[in-house]
């Protein structure tokens, strides 16, 4: 099967920023794939190359089998693009502004009405607003509906949660699926790591560099440590017990818990004795598995 | 306990539409309390009145000991604010920034001197001392930008979303600096989408369509409601929302 994006050696700097440092990466058709990780770490830039309003450095990049750099006009054609700054038209009501996209592929807001109707129809109500006048949730709702009422064969959406509360994004994530389902291909980025969960295959990224590419559950897999979720009413003291202890290989904050991994060799029995030599009693743990940002976090220290 | 805020029916009007809808609570000197609501639930409106830029339509309020109607200058010099969106000066210097915001606050120069050796020792910036801040990778500028934020030794500080967009490890040493300052007695008053960090506050509120729909300690919250994470609270009580943001 021929992927539906397909990335060699992609290299694009700023200066003296090196933005993304040599990526590799293959899409396959259908796939919800997610770029997680935090500012700086290229994936902005990336969309914008694969969307072809960008030119790389070095490397290739395919989508649908066209060039990002000689096919850019085939590309424009057949993918659907939601900057994770709003950029629709203003002073245009949210009706016009659909119809102009729509028309610009040269479509109709008929014809593929069925893909957006769910999201468009919460902001129907407010169809003679002007774009710039709607609120931050609004504006997205829309800005999705204009990268879909072509029907594109890919969708790429540049952080479509950043900011967003977590009602919304446990939408945007349903809505996605359904996308998915209609044989979509689609590429999300975020900042959230709770996310990657949502998606088929993630590419964890930091610094313009690809950390793992894998399914979610595989890279849990590789998280290589014993991880234990400890508890105590004093969450910051003991946080820096732990942190200066010498059996310690990690430490993190982790909601209600710290995240500890011990140094090779050393268990939690160990651990338990040196603590309560320092005086902490108070304290639970329990042997848990990683998530993803337990093994982004690993990743980044290597 | 000393209280750092005092919020008595507070409403907010803009025309017919009711942005804050009678909030009470009460934020305790040296506490962490989490902020959070739906996007459109208000937030924003109440921590623009909290901080003296915006009046409130009715209702009584404290802020750092002083009355907000009759001592708004007192309560700006009392607090201090950053968000993601806006906290350094993109085009001046680290120094320059910690320099202009001393000044604002009327830090003399001994003290903007020593604070400034102070910051860029603690935050190892040394590497970093002569670029513009809008080089600065996002993590070191969002630690700075914090530490900027209490250069004048503020009653309370308001941090509106600081982590957004921040990798795992820089959050969480943000998180150590909050509660170190916590620790010295900074009251901190935060907004998050990140629902761990919900978890970090002492207690938290969380607004729905205008009102404090939950008030109380992460643990209690959870018991309330029957829920294994703040996540799932905020999911129960958010998705009620009627307001179409």
């Amino acid at each position: 099967m021929q992927s539906a994006i397909s990335i060699q050696n992609l290299s694009k700097h700023y200066a003296d920023n090196q933005a993304l440092k040599s990526i590799n990466c293959e899409i396959q058709p259908g796939e919800l794939f997610g770029f997680i990780g935090p500012d700086g770490a290229g994936k902005t830039s990336l969309f914008r190359i694969l969307t072809s309003l960008l030119l790389p450095d070095q490397g290739q990049a395919k989508v649908l089998g066209f060039d990002v750099v000689s096919d850019y006009k085939a590309i424009r054609e057949q993918v659907g693009y939601m900057p994770g700054r709003f950029s629709l038209y203003q002073d245009l009501t949210v009706e016009e502004n659909l119809k102009f996209f729509a028309g610009v592929f040269k479509s109709n807001l008929a014809e593929n009405y069925y893909l957006i109707e769910d999201i468009y129809q919460q902001i129907l109500p407010f169809k003679h607003r002007r774009a710039g006048k709607l609120s931050g949730g609004m504006k997205q709702k829309l800005a999705l509906s204009c990268a879909l009422i072509h029907k594109p064969q890919v969708l790429l959406l540049d952080e479509p949660s950043t900011g967003v509360d977590a009602v919304s994004r446990k939408e945007l994530w349903e809505m996605l699926h359904k996308l998915k389902m209609e044989g979509i291909t689609i590429l999300v980025s975020t900042p959230y790591m709770d996310e990657a969960a949502k998606c088929d295959r993630v590419a964890l990224m930091q610094k313009g560099k690809i950390l793992s590419i894998d399914t979610p559950t595989n890279i849990i897999k590789a998280f290589p440590h014993t991880l234990g979720a400890v508890k105590s009413p004093l969450m910051n003291p003991l946080l820096q017990v732990l942190k200066q202890s010498k059996l310690i290989h990690s430490a993190y904050l982790f909601g209600e818990n710290i995240h500890v991994v011990c140094k090779l060799g050393i268990d939690f029995v160990q651990l338990e004795q040196e603590l309560i030599s320092k005086g902490v009693v108070e304290w639970q743990y329990q042997i848990i598995n990683a998530g993803i940002e337990d093994c982004f976090m690993e990743l980044m220290n290597k | 306990m000393e209280i750092a805020i005092s919020v008595k029916n507070m409403v907010k009007k803009f025309g017919d539409f009711v942005a804050n809808d009678h909030l009470n609570f009460e934020v305790y000197q040296g506490e962490i309390f989490g902020f959070l609501g739906a996007n459109g639930a208000g937030k924003t409106t109440a921590i623009k009145i909290l901080c003296g830029i915006s009046s409130p339509s009715s209702g009584e309020l404290m802020v750092a000991g002083y009355n907000i109607y009759k001592n708004r200058d007192k309560v700006k010099k009392s607090i201090g604010y950053m968000s993601q969106k806006f906290s350094l000066y993109d085009d001046l210097s680290i120094a320059e920034n910690i320099e202009f915001y001393g000044g604002i606050y009327g830090l003399s120069r001994q003290i903007i001197k020593q604070k400034t050796a102070e910051y860029i020792h603690e935050l190892a910036l040394e590497s970093y001392e002569k670029m513009r801040v809008i080089d600065l990778p996002l993590g070191i500028k969002q630690k700075l930008a914090f530490s900027v934020a209490v250069i004048h030794q503020p009653k309370i500080v308001f941090l509106d979303e600081p982590t957004s967009g921040v990798d795992p490890i820089t959050r969480r040493q943000f998180w150590e600096m909050i509660y170190r300052e916590a620790a010295n007695g900074t009251t901190v008053f935060v907004t998050t989408h990140y629902m761990d960090e919900a978890e970090y506050c002492n207690r938290v509120s969380i607004m729905v369509d205008g009102r404090i729909e939950a008030l109380g300690t992460p643990s209690e919250l959870k018991n309330q409601y029957s829920a294994s994470s703040m996540e799932e609270v905020f999911i129960h009580l958010a998705r009620k929302a009627t307001r179409i943001d």
